[in-house]
């Protein structure tokens, strides 16, 4: 191995020493919070570049190497997601942070430590390697879900998800054990060999059962969603932002390159237990959002009933299935920033903003936002001008070509539910009449706010690119299923 | 083994051969060394109270034997003799094994420690020898915490807990100051770390830093002075075992010489040679004492045993000699300077070996 | 070295023994109402697990747990309970029907994954003589020709020499990314506990360290001070 060999990790290396230098720099520089986020969107900015670089093919994984990471478009096409989901979410925080309450530093540099770790889940074929990724964005979201730690909802907050956390990659191991000791490899392509003669092993299905129910809990779907909304609810907006979006995103790549990489020749085993662990997640998450006051708690089962929709694109085992899951994350990421960026241009102490009495008559007072807030909203519920209806156009399609009409049906539904809780933030942003009078929105959020809407507009007249895009980086693990 | 003490190995005529190899064998070595030990210990006190005096223009123990010579058996039989005593709010159980932890790995790492030319004086050979060791010692201290804890008193529980941290702390550098000598051996087996010394040099000279770490290290390890807060009689009466008499309190005195011989072996082998008196393979080495026969191994023994005394000697003289740490500087010299300075070394000795096999090969 | 356990059935009295004393122990961690007595099982089962990796050939492993669990880990455990002295939980109904349900449940647990994973089957075990003793080591020689000199590399198939060998050719060269995405990892628990643990002092407090802790006085300062010199 030499130096040349560990060139297609070096976003991955980039981040992690950029990491460490904003955990030093304050001692330089000393502790100024505003100028955290510009070193750090600075080091995002280096790490996007590395991960461009990689992408233009400058770096082929050395034969030691090859068999832990891989450098392909589907590795590529996520890891750029994530630098751009992380920037945003890097905008959304300064002006959260900007109080000096609490240190900036630290909060980037575990969030750099966070992104570093998604990109060696997207990168991963082995197990280990994508365990180790998984754990490094576990353990640095467990921290910053309680980085207020004066405040009692975020400290219960990292509390419930730390302990729930473990538990599940206790699980999550526990299931890889198991694989190990029926395939004798780690490896995915060794275990997809091994797999492909052994159906109906009784151990190896435990085994996968296991990692399933380790995978579903990061990914928050039902039954292991319970620690969703208090989460969710308790941790600093921000962190909501990059708990529901980057940190599940992640969980979706390892979802689908485990799945479809190694264990699709299992799927006779698997595919009951998953369709129903979606169906769940949608009927679950959507009826209990419905109930919910709290925005932010409306949002995390929504968030849960997401996972449903994205998972029918895992159980379809068909390349449309998995285009459907880049592009719905693609199109999830982007809706729900845009989202959680609007609830934090409400808030007015820590927590506020999150009610829904607080978006009332949001459009006298700045027409503009309550316009992108709807525009958000149609993408997550999946109506035609926006980007999400092309996502869930290809999930619910790749449904429904796998013989899972039924679950097509309860999506279908499940969508038209979820209408009705979102448009009641429509209505009282359009007609009732309330103190969000004060909007003044930081330049910042206002710059994710449009970037999100135009995002979300383009993607959604436009979609060509974003399809050929997606296309493109499936190819080559659906290559490798279809052998 | 059997080839060399072929009437002896005869009586085991009748158990089969792996028993004898790595069970009978073993444990008569144990039981002889541990006999032997035992001895040392109960000496040292008296050397160190003599060599006290000395230092200090005094005259120290001389009134039971010749010199006081007879001191060390009177001592125990004082102990064993005295009254033992219970604190009335005392966890019992607790109070009651605490004086045994420290005693069992103490000894036991006597196992793993070659006192002369194996394979006489050596009772195994571990291929992880020196890892085992370290994990053994690294027990050591919960005789004394949980001593502290036990006795319902807050002078122990505050020498119990400052022993726990500067232990933890300590064996930091401890574990990484060996680390340069591992890379420079290539092995964790004690023997073949002594046999690389006879055929190059002692380790003292390559790894000086990790030498001057080591000893500070197995000295605040131990809990000896310049490091003794643990027990800093003017803080803390007498620390962890202020409510420890008799027996109970004896173990406490045999594990911490015990331990204090163990790190005197070790720094004897890792750094300075062990029973061997050669550079280069000449000299006394292994090989020319097992030639030699009785009088090659005795004479490594003895090699052995005068360069360990000389390091027991070294833990009185710092004793009468340094001042007492503050536990604030004893962590910031553990933390901010052993545990850095530990790592250069290991990076400059990886930098160096990498250079030499390099250029050399 | 040849392996010490094959008297007969030692190994597995041994592994019963031991493996019972764990159980039992983990059991007890979990029931002692006095958190110092629940640390001190959880050492126990520490020590018995790394008996159970040395009578299965892994001393390393062995070693390692004693060295990492036993040595560091619970050392700092026992300092926590201690410093916070809580001296023993309030008594408290623990078979509660919630908790007698968690139990059932478990117990079946077991008894479904023993059924299905002994009839289960495995791939081969790694842990095989020939796939352990022998490791591929990529030897590098210098070599001067005519064309100056050059690094000629070879493979040479070599005897792996115990397991702190195996473990680390497994930890450092085929591992090697992982291997530091870990120690990446510990970094991010040092700073989360540093970051969540850490309380601003407010003024009154930081009036309140004593000034050479502080540092804002010189260790010979304060000796003038002390000695009045």
């Amino acid at each position: 191995m030499t130096w040349a060999d560990l060139l297609f990790l070096l976003p991955e290396i980039v981040l992690s020493i950029g990491g460490c230098l904003l955990l030093l720099a304050p001692v330089i520089g000393g502790r100024n919070n505003g100028v955290a986020a510009k070193w750090s969107m600075l080091l995002l900015l280096v790490a996007t570049a590395a991960a461009i670089y990689v992408a233009a093919g400058a770096g082929i994984p050395s034969l030691a190497l090859g068999t832990l990471f891989v450098a392909d478009p589907f590795a590529v096409f996520f890891k750029l997601l994530f630098v751009v989901v992380i920037a945003m979410i890097t905008l959304l925080s300064a002006e959260f942070l900007e109080d000096g309450r609490y240190s900036a530093w630290e909060y980037y540099s575990l969030m750099a430590f966070a992104l570093c770790g998604m990109m060696f889940m997207a990168s991963g074929t082995h197990l280990i390697s994508i365990y180790v990724g998984l754990e490094l964005l576990s353990l640095a979201s467990y921290i910053l879900a309680g980085y207020y730690k004066n405040e009692t909802r975020s400290t219960e907050a990292a509390m419930k998800y730390f302990v729930l956390g473990a538990t599940s990659s206790g699980i999550l191991l526990y299931g890889m054990s198991l694989i190990y000791g029926a395939c004798g490899s780690l490896h995915l392509e060794a275990i997809s060999q091994a797999v492909a003669t052994m159906a109906g092993n009784q151990a190896l299905i435990i085994g996968v059962m296991l990692l399933g129910a380790g995978l579903c809990f990061k990914v928050a779907a039902v039954p292991f969603h319970v620690w969703t909304p208090d989460v969710y609810t308790g941790a600093p907006t921000p962190v909501t932002a990059f708990l529901s979006t980057a940190s599940k995103v992640a969980a979706f790549a390892i979802f689908a390159r485990i799945f479809y990489m190694g264990l699709h020749s299992l799927e006779p085993d698997w595919n009951s237990i998953i369709a129903t662990v979606a169906a769940l997640s949608m009927i679950v998450g959507n009826l209990a959002a419905v109930t919910q006051t709290n925005v932010k708690r409306m949002l995390a089962y929504s968030s849960i009933a997401h996972a449903g929709y994205a998972l029918l694109g895992v159980l379809a085992m068909s390349e449309i299935g998995l285009q459907g899951v880049l592009i719905y994350m693609l199109v999830y990421a982007f809706a729900n920033i845009g989202t959680w960026a609007m609830v934090m241009l409400l808030r007015r102490r820590e927590y506020a903003g999150e009610n829904v009495d607080d978006f009332d008559g949001l459009h006298k007072s700045a027409p503009l936002y309550a316009f992108a807030m709807v525009v958000f909203l149609l993408s997550l519920g999946g109506i035609p001008p926006t980007a999400g209806f092309i996502g869930k156009y290809y999930l619910f399609a790749a449904a429904i070509s796998a013989g899972y009409a039924w679950l097509a049906v309860i999506a279908v539904l499940m969508s038209a539910v979820s209408m009705f809780y979102y448009f009641r933030l429509v209505v009282a942003m359009y007609l009732k009449d309330g103190a969000a009078a004060d909007v003044i929105p930081s330049r910042q959020v206002r710059f994710i706010v449009i970037v999100c809407l135009i995002a979300t507009l383009t993607l959604g007249i436009l979609p060509e690119r974003m399809i050929r895009g997606a296309a493109r980086s499936i190819a080559p693990i659906v290559n490798l299923a279809s052998r | 083994m059997s080839a060399t003490l072929p009437v002896v190995a005869s009586l085991f005529g009748s158990i089969p051969e792996p028993m004898v190899q790595w069970v009978v064998w073993p444990t008569i070595k144990f039981v002889i060394a541990f006999a032997i030990i035992m001895g040392i210990v109960a000496f040292t006190t008296l050397v160190e109270r003599r060599v006290l005096g000395f230092m200090q223009a005094r005259l120290g123990p001389n009134r039971v034997g010749p010199q006081g010579i007879l001191q060390f058996v009177a001592d125990p039989i004082k102990l064993l003799l005295k009254e033992d005593i219970v604190p009335a709010g005392a966890q019992k159980a607790a109070y009651f094994i605490a004086p045994m932890l420290p005693i069992i790995p103490a000894f036991l790492v006597f196992c793993l420690i070659p006192f002369g030319p194996p394979p006489t004086f050596a009772i195994t050979d571990v291929n992880v020898g020196l890892l085992l060791i370290l994990a053994l010692t690294s027990t050591g201290v919960y005789g004394i915490i949980l001593g502290g804890w036990a006795s319902n008193n807050k002078f122990s529980l505050l020498g119990g807990l400052r022993s726990a941290a500067q232990m933890v702390s300590y064996e930091v550098p401890f574990g990484l100051s060996i680390v340069g000598v591992l890379m420079l051996s290539g092995s964790l087996s004690l023997v073949e770390i002594v046999h690389r010394q006879e055929l190059g040099v002692w380790n003292v000279l390559p790894q000086l830093v990790g030498c001057f770490i080591f000893l500070v290290a197995m000295t605040a390890e131990v809990n000896r002075a310049p490091f003794d807060l643990p027990e800093a009689e003017s803080e803390l009466v007498a620390g962890f075992h202020t409510e420890y008499s008799g027996m109970k309190f004896a173990f406490f005195f045999l594990a911490e010489y015990a331990s204090m011989l163990v790190n005197a072996c070790l720094i004897v082998i890792l750094f300075f040679g062990g029973w061997t008196l050669a550079i280069a393979g000449k000299g006394l080495t292994t090989e020319t004492m097992q030639t030699m026969g009785w009088l090659g191994l005795s004479l490594g023994f003895l090699i052995f045993a005068a360069k360990v005394a000389f390091f027991m000697i070294l833990y009185i003289w710092f004793r009468g000699t340094f001042p007492r740490y503050r536990f604030d500087q004893l962590m910031e010299l553990g933390w901010k300077w052993m545990i850095p300075l530990a790592l250069v070394n290991i990076v400059v000795t990886g930098i160096v070996i990498l250079l030499v096999r390099n250029g050399g090969a | 070295m040849t392996d010490p356990l094959m008297l007969t059935g030692v190994s597995l009295a041994l592994f019963v023994i031991v493996g019972a004393i764990a159980v039992a122990s983990s059991i007890l961690v979990v029931s002692m109402r006095n958190p110092v007595h629940s640390a001190l099982f959880l050492l126990l089962t520490f020590l018995c697990v790394a008996i159970l990796f040395v009578s299965m050939g892994a001393e390393f492993v062995g070693a390692v747990q004693v060295l990492v669990y036993a040595g560091g880990i619970m050392v700092l455990f026992l300092f926590v309970v201690m410093l916070i002295n809580v001296k023993a939980l309030p008594k408290e109904k623990v078979f509660t029907a919630t908790s007698m349900m968690g139990v059932l449940m478990g117990v079946l647990l077991f008894i479904i994954l023993a059924i299905i994973l002994a009839s289960g089957t495995w791939a081969p075990a790694v842990n095989a003589p020939e796939n352990l003793r022998t490791a591929v080591v990529v030897k590098t020689t210098p070599v001067v020709d005519a064309g100056g000199a050059t690094i000629q590399t070879e493979t040479v198939t070599r005897d792996v020499v115990g397991n702190a060998e195996a473990v680390g050719m497994a930890l450092y060269r085929d591992y090697l990314v992982p291997f530091e995405v870990a120690s990446l990892f510990l970094l991010v628990a040092m700073v989360g506990a540093i970051v969540i643990g850490k309380r601003e002092l407010d003024a009154s407090e930081e009036e309140a360290i004593p000034e050479f802790i502080a540092k804002k006085v010189s260790d010979e300062d304060r000796l003038k001070e002390v000695t009045g010199a």
